[in-house]
């Protein structure tokens, strides 16, 4: 599969000819499993198996889940304290579940800052970054319609408040929102449907993974320097990896491991820390929360989405250049959409001919400014939409788009990149022979997040 | 008795104006201890008896405890009680719809406590988890994190966090409570002594306050033993896996970080 040269799959016996010649199953698995890494890959490219194992988590565990919840507004809230109280197991179930999408979520932003830290979105790897891109959407969507399953109060009103956005859409808007609330408010029809499709969307996200790891075996991983592995012959390719098992199957194994404890050690003794208290007491249309504030790792969005209000001279801009028809509420439902849009378009919007953070000495400091940016709207998000938290979520929100439209564009241009090792064989060595070997830009900063 | 009807009376009719009306006071929750509190705490089986003592004689009067199967106060993790004591007190304090005659009867084991929506009080099953004790700082969650989400101490500092003054609003009176952090519709329940506690320890205010809340935040996470004994073992076997795990990648590599 890979385009790195590398020993086949060789059929010895005759049982696996026969199979061989009838289905490469075996070769397939072979291949993929002995796909050669860079050998100098460091402990931010372990998310990959986090995620991978979360998957499977949400999946196993939802699957058991589904047979005790009854989707229905009457029946739901009550059959999740069936499983808490009555279904063997049930409480440790649902607190995984629970809690495995946050980990889910904690794990795929490390993938994607790792990402956008090492220049993994560049050519040849575009696909696979859009494709990741792709998968992050269905992720959330599926999240959300998840969180709206033990119909508590916020997820009612989470519900509300996250389709109201598509009700901001000009003219189509309210519309498309009665078509996918299956009518006019939050109720029975919606909880149904979101049902369905939460048990939908994982798998199509199962799917999506698998073209996720078909498209950068294609290229190969990227690696903390950004240089290509050497292709021109086996043996030289060779000096560049390792075969991924069972190298890096053990290193990840044991970062999983770990993380693990850590899960655990938060679904056994506090499991309701990263939940919100509202969302056990049963939904009611008539009674609304004092704040309604969604899932942690929506925070980020929802703070550049209520950023944008009717006073910020951009939104005025809008609303006057597009005749009203782009108000507040329709450009901060915009806002949050193009957040992800132009992180999707990174592969687009760099212009540095260097991959890795690790040799672009301005690059470093921007993107440590992204990171803490990050951090703030997860916090903004979460705060009331008042003074200062307004301003803030303001600023906040104009670096995440300067970032990637402006600054990114800007740096390639301006930036004086450091030498890069010629080969990803050098590097390893400069790093395992500590500082003789290595000069300064091999130093490995390691990126928040 | 004439003391549960004259309280079911006055908060009838508090409620009746639409629940509690918040005036803007800052909120002061006490940080009881509780032993249940920490990874390796546990329920108090002598005081989840006398909460649930309280809960019986003062505050069914007006709450419900639907979700919560009555049987379930035999658990080992539980208020522990005897099969047969169970039965019994079932059948003593409560009455429940028969779901197949459609006639009231007294209540059996097998039956969830009953709902009581009479006064339009809200549900206890799940009330231990549905309020948090600590905010902040700055909504970075750190107070949580240190103290627990804090629903039991809540309605400890709720039920004994009376003032004392009240104020009339659409002629129904609301009363000043420093947990509420305002006026809230539910006059003080407790008074001192309002059971008498059959292992003889001293009813008062505090002290019932804090049992029904230990009951409560039972109520609402009867498996709470179970899944902290999970959590343990589970940690402790990533733990030794991660060593084993560390070990046996350090020695897969050492080669390839020999080589040159």
């Amino acid at each position: 599969m890979s385009g790195i040269p590398h020993d086949h799959y060789q059929p010895s016996t005759g049982g696996e000819k026969w199979l061989h010649k009838r289905l490469p199953i075996v070769g397939l698995l072979y291949d993929t499993l002995m796909l050669p890494t860079p050998k100098n890959l460091n402990w931010m490219w372990i998310w990959g198996i986090v995620l991978t194992f979360c998957l499977a988590l949400q999946i196993i565990t939802g699957i058991v889940l589904v047979m005790h919840y009854t989707p229905h507004v009457d029946l739901a809230f009550a059959s999740i304290e069936h499983i808490m109280r009555n279904v063997n197991g049930g409480a440790m179930l649902r607190y995984l579940h629970m809690n495995g999408a946050s980990l889910f979520f904690i794990a795929v932003y490390a993938h994607i800052f790792r990402g956008l830290y090492y220049g993994s979105y560049k050519a040849p790897r575009e696909i696979t970054w859009i494709i990741g891109m792709l998968i992050y959407l269905l992720m959330m969507g599926t999240a959300f319609m998840g969180y709206v399953l033990p119909w508590g109060q916020m997820s009612f009103w989470g519900a509300t408040v996250i389709t109201g956005l598509f009700g901001a859409i000009p003219l189509i808007g309210e519309p498309i929102q009665t078509w996918l609330l299956g009518g006019p408010a939050v109720g029975n029809a919606t909880l149904n449907r979101f049902f369905s499709l939460h048990y939908l969307l994982p798998f199509v996200i199962a799917g999506l993974v698998v073209v996720h790891i078909w498209a950068f075996h294609t290229t190969g991983n990227n690696n903390p320097t950004g240089v290509e592995v050497r292709r021109t012959s086996k043996a030289e390719a060779e000096k560049d990896t390792v075969p991924f098992w069972p190298y890096y199957v053990m290193k990840d194994l044991f970062a999983l491991a770990l993380i693990l404890a850590v899960f655990f050690a938060i679904v056994g003794f506090m499991p309701n820390y990263l939940g919100h208290p509202d969302n056990y007491i049963e939904a009611n249309a008539l009674a609304t929360p004092a704040h309604i504030v969604p899932e942690w790792y929506f925070l980020p969005f929802y703070a550049i989405l209520r950023a944008f209000t009717s006073d910020v001279w951009v939104v005025q801009g809008a609303s006057f250049i597009t005749a009203g028809i782009v108000d507040a509420k329709f450009f901060g439902v915009l806002a949050m959409f193009g957040a992800i849009a132009v992180m999707a378009l990174a592969p687009w919007l760099d212009t540095s001919a260097v991959r890795s953070g690790r040799y672009r000495p301005m690059f470093k400091w921007w993107f440590a400014l992204l990171v803490i940016d990050f951090v703030a709207l997860m916090w903004l998000g979460a705060m009331p939409a008042e003074e200062p938290y307004a301003t803030f979520s303001l600023i906040a929100s104009a670096y995440w788009f300067a970032y990637f439209l402006i600054i990114l564009p800007l740096l390639g241009v301006f930036e004086k990149p450091l030498p890069q090792p010629a080969t990803i064989e050098d590097d390893f060595a400069a790093h395992k022979s500590g500082r003789t070997g290595g000069t300064k830009q091999f130093v490995d900063p390691t990126p928040a997040e | 008795m004439i003391k549960k009807l004259a309280l079911s009376a006055l908060t009838a009719l508090a409620l009746s104006t639409g629940g509690a009306i918040a005036a803007g006071g800052e909120a002061y929750v006490t940080d009881y201890d509780f032993s249940f509190e920490g990874p390796f705490g546990s329920f108090d089986q002598a005081q989840l008896q006398r909460g649930l003592q309280v809960y019986t004689e003062v505050c069914s009067a007006c709450h419900g405890l639907q979700y919560v199967p009555i049987r379930t106060l035999s658990d080992e993790s539980g208020p522990g009680l005897p099969a047969d004591q169970v039965r019994a007190y079932a059948a003593q304090n409560f009455f429940v719809i028969d779901q197949e005659t459609g006639e009231e009867r007294p209540a059996t084991p097998t039956d969830n406590f009953p709902a009581n929506v009479a006064l339009g009080a809200p549900d206890l099953s799940l009330m231990a988890k549905a309020r948090a004790g600590f905010h902040g700082p700055y909504g970075l969650g750190l107070n949580q994190l240190f103290k627990g989400m804090g629903g039991a101490e809540y309605i400890a500092s709720l039920l004994s966090g009376y003032t004392g003054e009240t104020r009339e609003e659409a002629g129904a009176i609301l009363y000043e409570n420093v947990a509420y952090g305002g006026y809230l519709s539910m006059g003080p329940p407790l008074y001192g002594d309002d059971v008498v506690y059959a292992d003889g320890t001293e009813a008062t205010i505090e002290q019932q306050a804090k049992d029904v809340a230990a009951f409560l935040m039972w109520t609402a996470e009867p498996k709470l033993m179970a899944r902290k004994e999970a959590g343990f073992v589970g940690v402790l076997f990533l733990v030794v896996l991660s060593v084993l795990l560390y070990l046996t990648n350090k020695k897969i590599w050492a080669p390839i970080k020999r080589k040159d």
